[in-house]
């Protein structure tokens, strides 16, 4: 029952997620934390991190979302919930799209689902944030937020990589 | 690519290049890039990959690819490798290259995820994660803004960010009904118009997150 609840839990994330893993956190964290109760806001935060630890897409953290509620089925559930519907609807379209080439409506989804996408990923942001800096900390966590982003924003092309383990160190020493 | 006549170049699923690629050859090169894009930017890691090295694809087809990645659900990195797999060697190729692309995170992510469900208390660990949250956070919003700075310089545009991100964050409207409404509001209200002609915008496009 927990698998099935899982797979239709990721499943509609997966078809949600226009504009990418950003833009569908709001949601993910809602349904996970909020509705379900299968994680605390920390957990939601701490299984964010680990995703921005590994490489490829961070999205990968449902796995560990999959894994705490359900073990090792529940992270492969999780898994493909989360990928399999999108990338079935990226084959198909990909394969009709040239009949659309000339369609002027393809400018008008385009511009007009921009907007949209950017305030999703500042929602994305925003309910990253809210798990983030919190607690009695939350004056040195939003020191790091405000340091790591000028660089990114106004610095000359850092590895963001790099920023997010300074992040971890800086936490291993400031934070405990 | 939105006038064929100016791009006479054949889709690669017709053959020429694409009758070598072997389906080994299209998990590795996608393992290789799932295995090394840390810190997002995996576009950027896509690109000099198939395009410059690989030459399976051109730079207009490589942003067609993308053009229709962004459009739909799902992530870039993903979508952009089950489209390429998909036009290379068609549904093995598009199994075998998100395979590629999702293994060795999936792996890694898992391994972490069990070491930190079985150190649930540790303080070193909830001290590290913390660190990397908080500084996700500045990378979200540097990431965000260098995608959308576009977006926040039209009046119009800015009232479509703002209200799609009252509405998700501060209203906690469920995101199917802020797409279901705002969305068709957003591209009625660009719809196409003689006087009005639209084009491409493909700013910002080697800056999306390896979400």
């Amino acid at each position: 029952m927990k698998l099935l609840h899982l797979l239709g839990v990721f499943s509609l994330l997966s078809i949600l997620a226009i504009g990418g893993g950003t833009a569908v956190l709001p949601e993910m964290k809602s349904l996970t934390v909020e509705h379900e109760g299968w994680l605390s806001d920390s957990q939601f935060r701490d299984i964010y991190a680990i995703g921005q630890l590994a490489p490829g897409p961070n999205m990968l953290m449902v796995i560990v979302i999959g894994y705490r509620v359900a073990g090792f089925l529940g992270a492969f559930v999780a898994f493909a919930g989360f990928f399999v519907p999108a990338c079935i609807i990226a084959i198909v379209t990909s394969r009709i799209w040239d009949h659309f080439a000339d369609s002027p409506w393809r400018l008008a989804i385009q511009r007009g689902m921009a907007p949209i996408v950017v305030g999703l990923m500042l929602a994305g942001t925003i309910a990253i944030a809210r798990t983030a800096i919190v607690g009695r900390d939350s004056q040195i966590c939003l020191a790091f937020a405000a340091v790591v982003f000028i660089a990114l924003y106004f610095g000359k092309k850092i590895n963001p990589a790099l920023l997010i383990l300074a992040g971890g160190v800086l936490g291993l020493v400031l934070l405990r | 690519m939105a006038d064929p006549a100016s791009n006479p170049a054949p889709p690669p699923s017709d053959g020429g290049v694409s009758e070598k690629i072997s389906l080994a050859e299209i998990f590795l090169t996608f393992l290789a890039i799932g295995a090394t894009s840390f810190g997002g930017g995996v576009v950027a890691y896509l690109r000099a990959s198939l395009v410059t090295k690989k030459q399976w694809l051109d730079d207009e087809e490589f942003l067609a690819a993308l053009e229709i990645s962004q459009a739909l659900p799902g992530l870039n990195a993903t979508n952009m490798s089950v489209i390429v797999g998909d036009r290379l060697r068609g549904i093995p190729g598009a199994v075998l290259a998100f395979a590629g692309m999702t293994l060795p995170g999936a792996a890694i992510v898992l391994a972490l995820g069990i070491f930190y469900a079985s150190n649930s208390g540790n303080a070193n660990i909830n001290a590290v994660l913390k660190g990397v949250g908080a500084a996700s956070v500045g990378l979200l919003l540097a990431v965000t803004l260098q995608i959308g700075h576009k977006q926040l310089e039209h009046r119009l545009d800015v009232t479509l960010v703002a209200l799609t991100l009252v509405l998700v964050s501060f209203v906690h409207v469920p995101l199917l009904y802020v797409l279901l409404t705002v969305g068709p509001l957003a591209i009625l209200l660009y719809r196409p118009h003689p006087a009005r002609p639209l084009s491409p915008d493909r700013s910002g496009i080697d800056k999306k997150p390896a979400d």
